[in-house]
């Protein structure tokens, strides 16, 4: 059996057609599914291996990215999500998803650190191709030290902390999942390559657990060669990258694949 | 009685940057309001009085504020401001829509606070002086910069800050207009105080249609008719008779035409004859279809929104981007829309205040504001933004344009629709006010100075999430089948789609089933309300039930306002009373069509006096840095032009991003190897000399570009969107029909059949006595199908090494040329494409791609073969050299008209020497020149044989190019 993907929809929400192609591509079946219809059936994430909550507008950004959704699934679904956690799922946010990650506390998920997601730098929506670096904490889904080239499209990616010096404290909670690299490869915090001025450079998180994962670019987005903005010249990888990446994040279900019975 | 709001003010904590307020401090002194001391914006909520403190402050901590970025205070509903004196408020007039504050109503309720809507919620801004002012002054100050009066009021935080009161519920009755024994003038009077834009001839058709009847119109009738019949719906110029005269300057006439209909005669005779069967629906619908695979077509369609732009450029741009999706949404059983397009014309940047006609906006407010409308309105859809240009132009300065595109894809099983007898009206989507009230009417009339203080209802505010919500539901309910026809309420409200819908039909509408944002509508004002993302279907008793689930799901609200029946009638009523009752016939068929005068003075121009040796270095970074040339990479960036995952050919390009394309091109289906290629043209300085030459380039350029990237030619449509003066004066009216000839000409050359279009005729402003036309204006959209978007190409450079080809002849006509400006020439002849030739040129181009011979490739643009060279190095970090000496076979040509002419129908492709040969055989017996080659020292070389004319870096090109960091 295949993967099963548990994808939210909900008012606002824009990037789930390519997001479900990547999962596809990936090896995974997707089941869509309204917040208003799982808030009524939150048994449906017991079939699912991977609860993927697609980037977009969320309620129009208001009241801040990713807020409104945030709250509602944290008043309606928030033990239903915790024990789907617990029970060995998975749950994939990127852009949006990230942010309504980041705003009901999953991620960074450490007691006492307050995070979160503001405006980029240069106050406004931009939309670049970025480069990322796969750190430690992610090393079950792609080699430690892997480039993951994406499209960024957001305007309030910038990871911050209400305490700056909480840093060591994410570093060694070992929850820093993916930096923003220059095209040498290098994690760099200097715009353009960071598109939005976070905090060390920071990405993505994951939590310790290893099964929350959020970004804010969008490995969903290069998933062939002819995407690439400089046609494979060489800069921006080879267009596999994003296929790789969303074929580690559903590693442990496919491995999981149950022997057909006798 | 209620109690007053509590106010929720929110800053960001203190140390972190503030862009908006330093923005603010710099618009305050761009009016000459200096301040000392730093502005801190801030962003606030009304809650209701009825919430304790202690609720008040768990939704501000809980919902309102940044946990981490932001601090709040909370002022109890009559207490004062500590800081009110410095502190400006700017809030939402009365009736503009606050979708926000709807979202915090919405989520209030998860934290188990819910309110009836007359207990208000809004939201506002704060700006807040962090030192001492002078509050009068600041207030003063603040109204102007900082705030948009047409929709927004400015007050200091030490006065209180009250909701806006709910409106009553008005008692409207039925009411008559007498009209049977006016004469002339009171029929002049009656529609202009009704604001109907009809003339004296409609008034009078109206008239005796009534005098046949015996009996005295209602006020919803002649509004109907004013809507139905409006330019803006109708097309009454383009669509009829015309008496056409060409003129030389000393008054001899040249050439007599007369069009009895000048669109069906040109651009529509043009698709009529070339007819190709991959055009599946053409000029019938809102949106032109033709076909990307057997089952699966593309719907275009490209609007202007203009006037509502130039009063208030966010909300209009946003609007219109809304106006063009829910075209596409509407077309056949309604289309995916996957990507859109925006072009502005708006006047010079840095432009002194003091030279502002009165009541204007600043050209750079009207630009930053469309693209933020553009932006936030088509980010929030989830539809990628991947084409458009901008124009900058003193003609531009009172009346910019907004044109704006979307594509859709629909399976060819949904291209027709059909209304049946029976079946419900049902609207779907947002509520309807006041906004827009007369639109369709307004965008007919010229704009004016109090246009900003006397129109604000002209302006709609857009709610793009709500769109969106009408978007998923519609989408779904298609392919369930739940409905047998729809369209989008555009121009004209309720009246034109309802109208347009059963016009062959009939229909009984009751105008008080209508949900309503606030109360106190009258029905002729719920009939021809603008108020945005509604959608008009035509649903079977049997199918209501699962839509209303659906609905219901999605959170869309869903209206039953009455049925379609088979009487040819459009009856409307009111709490069950008859308040209108036409037949179809009348209103759709009776609108009178005067023979208007068309008159063209034909210029006397001479050849283009090109200097031999001007200082070439200086003259390409002038020619860089030209508003049409200058890289619009900072606005492009601001759009999320890769959701959908499907733009192959992206608007900026390369390792580097900064190398501008030509045609962007896009898969709808990720599953399928096709695409679309998109282009757009539009030469609005050339047509000032010359309309049809400027027409012939638009739509050469449009085709271009599509070709450049990939795109079929024989597989292309075109679109055209006119944009004019008032077409009531002959010499307006003039140009317009050499550039519907010019349509016509190139469609047929091209085999480009034009498949929707929309235009704008009374793009004038008044000061005082004085009526300025804008530059006669005509965008081309051209959409050319790819069959396989592996097999596209980008403009920067790959290979040094690789050689540098120039397709096409370069002749030296400059006239309307970005160079000659700088050079200051006078108006000469401009470019024209060879219609003989070009075709057979933009054949060969596409089998060289498809044969895999093209590398990469410019097509030849503003600032001809040297931009194009320029724009290919930045996009890449190579370099190039180009030598003029070989850009033709003419010996006369000299170096300058080989750089900077405008000749259309040229590429500058890089092949690799191995290819050179079979790429020539592609083009045998065209003109087709090796001009150079690839470098991989990142600097462009322009040479005349051995003799350099000039040596650029890479720097030095980004940045007279204006390339981002």
């Amino acid at each position: 059996m295949k993967p099963r993907v548990l994808q939210l929809f909900a008012a606002g929400m824009n990037c789930d057609r390519e997001l479900r192609f990547a999962w596809e591509s990936a090896g995974a079946t997707v089941q869509d599914v309204h917040i208003h219809a799982l808030i009524k059936s939150p048994e449906l994430l017991q079939n699912a291996d991977v609860f993927s909550i697609p980037g977009g507008f969320t309620y129009g950004d208001d009241l801040g990215a990713g807020r409104i959704l945030a709250l509602e699934i944290l008043t309606h679904l928030g033990a239903a999500l915790e024990s789907f956690h617990e029970s060995g799922g998975t749950i994939f946010g990127p852009c949006n998803g990230f942010q309504v990650l980041v705003k009901m506390g999953l991620l960074p998920g450490i007691p006492g650190v307050k995070a979160s997601l503001t405006w980029n730098q240069t106050h406004r929506f931009e939309c670049r191709w970025t480069r990322l670096i796969l750190e430690k904490p992610l090393g079950h889904v792609l080699p430690v030290g892997s480039l993951l080239p994406a499209p960024s499209a957001h305007a309030e990616g910038q990871f911050v902390l209400e305490h700056p010096e909480d840093l060591k404290v994410l570093e060694e909670a070992g929850v820093i999942a993916l930096r923003y690299a220059n095209a040498q490869g290098q994690a760099t915090t200097a715009y353009p390559d960071c598109p939005n001025g976070s905090l060390d450079g920071i990405a993505g998180l994951v939590s310790p657990s290893g099964r929350i994962v959020g970004l804010m670019p969008h490995p969903e987005r290069n998933l062939s060669a002819d995407h690439l903005p400089d046609r494979g010249a060489g800069d921006w990888g080879d267009g596999t990258e994003g296929i790789a990446f969303f074929r580690g994040l559903l590693a442990p279900y496919l491995a999981q694949t149950p022997a057909p019975s006798a | 009685m209620l109690k007053a709001s509590w106010r929720v003010e929110l800053e960001l904590t203190s140390g972190r940057p503030d862009p908006l307020g330093n923005a603010a401090r710099e618009a305050l002194a761009a009016r000459g309001f200096r301040l000392d001391s730093p502005i801190q914006s801030g962003r606030a909520y009304l809650l209701p009085g009825s919430m304790t403190l202690a609720e008040v402050h768990e939704a501000a901590e809980k919902l309102l504020a940044d946990p981490v970025t932001e601090q709040f205070a909370i002022y109890a509903p009559e207490e004062s401001h500590p800081y009110g004196d410095a502190t400006l408020v700017v809030r939402r007039l009365a009736g503009v829509a606050d979708p926000e504050a709807h979202s915090t109503r919405l989520s209030l309720a998860f934290l188990g606070y819910r309110f009836p809507e007359e207990e208000a919620i809004e939201t506002y801004r704060t700006f807040r002086v962090d030192g001492p002012v002078d509050a009068a002054d600041f207030l003063q100050a603040g109204a102007k910069a900082l705030a948009n009066t047409t929709i927004e009021e400015a007050s200091l935080a030490s006065s209180a800050v009250r909701s806006h009161p709910r409106p009553s519920d008005i008692p409207c009755q039925r009411r008559e207009v007498p009209l049977l024994q006016a004469d002339d003038k009171h029929l002049a009077h009656i529609s202009s105080t009704m604001s109907l834009a009809l003339s004296v001839e409609e008034m009078k058709v109206i008239q005796a249609f009534y005098l046949n009847e015996q009996r005295e119109p209602t006020d919803v009738e002649l509004e109907t008719l004013a809507q139905t019949w409006s330019e803006h719906c109708k097309h009454k110029t383009l669509t009829g008779p015309v008496h056409f005269q060409r003129v030389n300057s000393q008054g001899v006439v040249l050439e007599e035409k007369h069009y009895q209909n000048l669109l069906k005669e040109t651009v529509f005779e043009a698709t009529q004859q070339l007819s190709p069967p991959w055009c599946w629906s053409v000029f019938k619908d809102n949106a032109g279809v033709i076909a990307m695979t057997d089952d699966i077509g593309l719907a275009i369609k490209v609007e202007t929104h203009n006037h509502p732009s130039a009063l208030d450029p966010y909300g209009g741009a946003g609007t219109g981007i809304g106006g063009v999706i829910r075209d596409i949404l509407g077309t056949g059983l309604g289309a995916r829309p996957f990507a859109a397009t925006d072009v502005f014309c708006v006047g010079p940047k840095n432009m002194p205040r003091e030279d502002l006609p009165p009541g204007t906006l600043h050209p750079d407010r009207v630009l930053s504001g469309v693209i933020g409308g553009v932006r936030d309105y088509g980010n929030r859809m989830g539809i990628p933004t991947v084409c458009g240009t901008v124009i900058r132009d003193e003609g531009y300065v009172a009346n910019p344009l907004v044109f704006a595109g979307c594509i859709g894809e629909i399976p060819k099983k949904y291209v027709e629709k059909e209304a049946f007898p029976g079946d419900f009206i049902v609207a779907l989507g947002g509520r309807t006010g006041r906004d827009g009230i007369h639109g369709a009417t307004f965008s007919s009339e010229a704009l004016h100075e109090d246009s900003e203080t006397v129109d604000s209802t002209a302006v709609q505010i857009g709610d793009p999430i709500t769109e969106k919500k009408v978007l998923d539901v519609q989408l779904i309910a298609r392919d369930e089948g739940l409905f047998s026809a729809l369209t989008d309420c555009g121009a004209g409200g309720f009246s034109s789609a309802v109208g347009e819908m059963g016009e062959d039909l009939g229909a009984v509408v009751e105008l008080s089933n209508a949900p309503l944002k606030y109360p106190g509508l009258s029905y002729w004002e719920i009939w021809i309300s603008e108020a945005q993302e509604r959608m008009v279907c035509a649903v079977p008793p049997t199918k209501l039930d699962r839509l209303q689930e659906l609905c219901a799901l999605h959170d869309v609200e869903l209206t039953v306002l009455g049925t379609f029946e088979d009487t040819g009638r459009l009856v409307l009523k009111w709490h069950d009373e008859v308040v209108g009752d036409l037949p179809m016939s009348f209103l759709h068929g009776a609108v009178p069509q005067p023979v208007r005068q068309a008159t063209f003075v034909q210029p006397d121009l001479s050849a283009t006096a090109w200097p031999s040796a001007p200082n070439y270095k200086s003259l390409l970074q002038d020619v860089l840095a030209h508003p049409s040339v200058v890289s619009k990479e900072w606005i492009v960036r601001q759009y999320d032009h890769e959701v959908q995952g499907g733009t192959v050919v992206k608007p900026y390009q390369g390792s580097t991003g900064h190398g501008p394309g030509d045609g962007s091109v896009i898969k709808p289906r990720l599953d399928l190897p096709q695409g679309a290629a998109l282009g757009c043209g539009i030469a609005p300085r050339i047509s000032m000399i010359d309309p049809y030459a400027g027409a012939a380039c638009a739509i050469d350029e449009a085709i271009r570009n599509a070709v450049a990237a990939g795109g079929n030619p024989h597989r292309t449509a075109i679109l055209d969107n006119f944009c004019w003066g008032d077409c009531r004066k002959p010499d307006r009216l003039g140009s317009l029909v050499l550039a519907a000839d010019a349509c016509y000409d190139a469609a047929i050359a091209y085999g480009a059949p034009f498949i929707s279009g929309k235009d704008s005729l009374n793009n004038e402003y008044r000061v005082g006595d004085e009526e300025v036309a804008i530059p006669p204006t005509l965008l081309c959209t051209a959409m050319a199908i790819v069959e396989d978007t592996a097999q596209t190409v980008t403009t920067p450079l790959k290979n040094p090494g690789n050689l540098l080809v120039l397709v096409g002849e370069t002749f030296g006509d400059g006239g309307g040329s970005v160079a000659s400006d700088f050079l200051s020439l006078p108006d000469s002849i401009p470019p024209r494409p060879n219609f003989t030739t070009a075709p057979a040129c933009f054949s060969a181009m596409h089998e060289a791609i498809t044969l895999g011979l093209v590398r990469a490739c410019h097509d030849l643009c503003e600032g001809g073969l040297a931009v194009a060279a320029a724009e290919m190095t930045l996009g890449s970090c190579l370099g190039a050299r180009v030598d003029t000496s070989k850009v033709s076979a003419d010996p006369e040509l000299c170096s300058t008209a080989a750089l900077f002419s405008e000749t259309p129908t040229r590429f500058l492709v890089e092949v690799s020497p191995s290819h050179l040969d079979s790429f020539q055989a592609v083009f045998r017996g065209q003109p087709c020149f090796v001009v150079g080659e690839v470098l991989q020292e990142a600097k462009l070389f322009l040479m005349d044989k051995e003799k350099n004319l000039a040596t650029l870096t890479y720097e030095e090109l980004a940045t007279a190019n204006g390339v981002m960091a």
